[in-house]
């Protein structure tokens, strides 16, 4: 086998999907966390991948691609706003804010994210077998 | 007679790597299953295996920066899977049959270590002469 570049790239999709994992659970454990106003509301936030290409070339002849994290962003859908004037944390209008996480959605991207990450898995695991094959040739 | 490697293990080696090759870009593409845009990749092992096809049509270069039809490159360019269902996002890696396929690809590389292992013991119980 002529490099370890499958591990390099099995380990880059699971470093993703561990992230994406990671921000699931922040978004879910934060579902509830109510604040009086706009800036101090916590944000759904979600992962942004992009495929590993170094330059032009390799677009067109790379044969291993990883994945690379750009970034995480803040999801830009509304609020929830709640009328609740009694509510310890409404402002002066007696309004309080609620994060504009989705449990459903959180939930199913958990699956999908812990899915992705198995399969990684299960190729670094076949790579790893098939080297060490490779490795007793002749014997 | 002369003992050549290259005549007794035939295609295999070069099966061995290829498969190895692709297995990378199977990997890749499990790997970026959840990227958007990323286009699933592959190529035909038979075909780089089988080498180039006879007959060919003569093209003549008028320029040397003309691209050549028979050059390694070429050969070796990546093709892109035509998906039966593509993502909203344009990815267009579809998880069952990528796993189909690294499988196949997987169990195919073990075969042709085993013909290699095998010409390998052969060539050594000929050698000692037992």
């Amino acid at each position: 086998m002529s490099s370890f570049k499958i591990f390099d790239v099995a380990g880059s999709g699971m470093n993703a999907q561990m992230l994406r994992l990671n921000l699931t659970a922040s978004n879910l454990a934060n579902v509830d966390s109510v604040s009086s106003s706009i800036e101090q509301t916590y944000k759904s936030r979600q992962p942004v991948f992009a495929a590993q290409f170094r330059n032009a070339f390799d677009r067109l002849h790379a044969v291993a691609t990883g994945v690379k994290v750009l970034g995480v962003v803040e999801s830009p859908e509304p609020l929830r706003m709640e009328y609740a004037p009694n509510h310890p944390m409404a402002n002066k209008d007696g309004y309080i804010f609620k994060p504009n996480v989705d449990p459903v959605e959180e939930l199913a991207n958990m699956i999908a994210a812990s899915r992705s990450y198995q399969n990684d898995i299960e190729v670094l695991n076949t790579a790893k077998e098939m080297m060490m094959q490779t490795l007793k040739m002749g014997q | 007679m002369k003992i050549s490697f290259a005549n007794a293990l035939g295609l295999h080696p070069q099966a061995l790597q290829l498969r190895a090759r692709r297995m990378e870009v199977l990997a890749s593409n499990l790997a970026n299953a959840d990227t958007p845009r990323y286009k699933a990749r592959d190529f035909n092992v038979d075909k780089l295996l089988r080498g180039p096809e006879t007959p060919k049509l003569p093209i003549r270069k008028t320029s040397p920066d003309h691209l050549s039809l028979d050059d390694e490159d070429a050969r070796f360019r990546l093709l892109y899977r035509v998906p039966q269902q593509a993502a909203l996002d344009g990815n267009t890696v579809e998880e069952h049959i990528e796993q189909a396929k690294f499988a196949e690809n997987a169990l195919r590389y073990q075969a042709s270590l085993r013909f290699v292992n095998g010409k390998f013991s052969g060539l050594m119980t000929a050698i000692r002469g037992e």
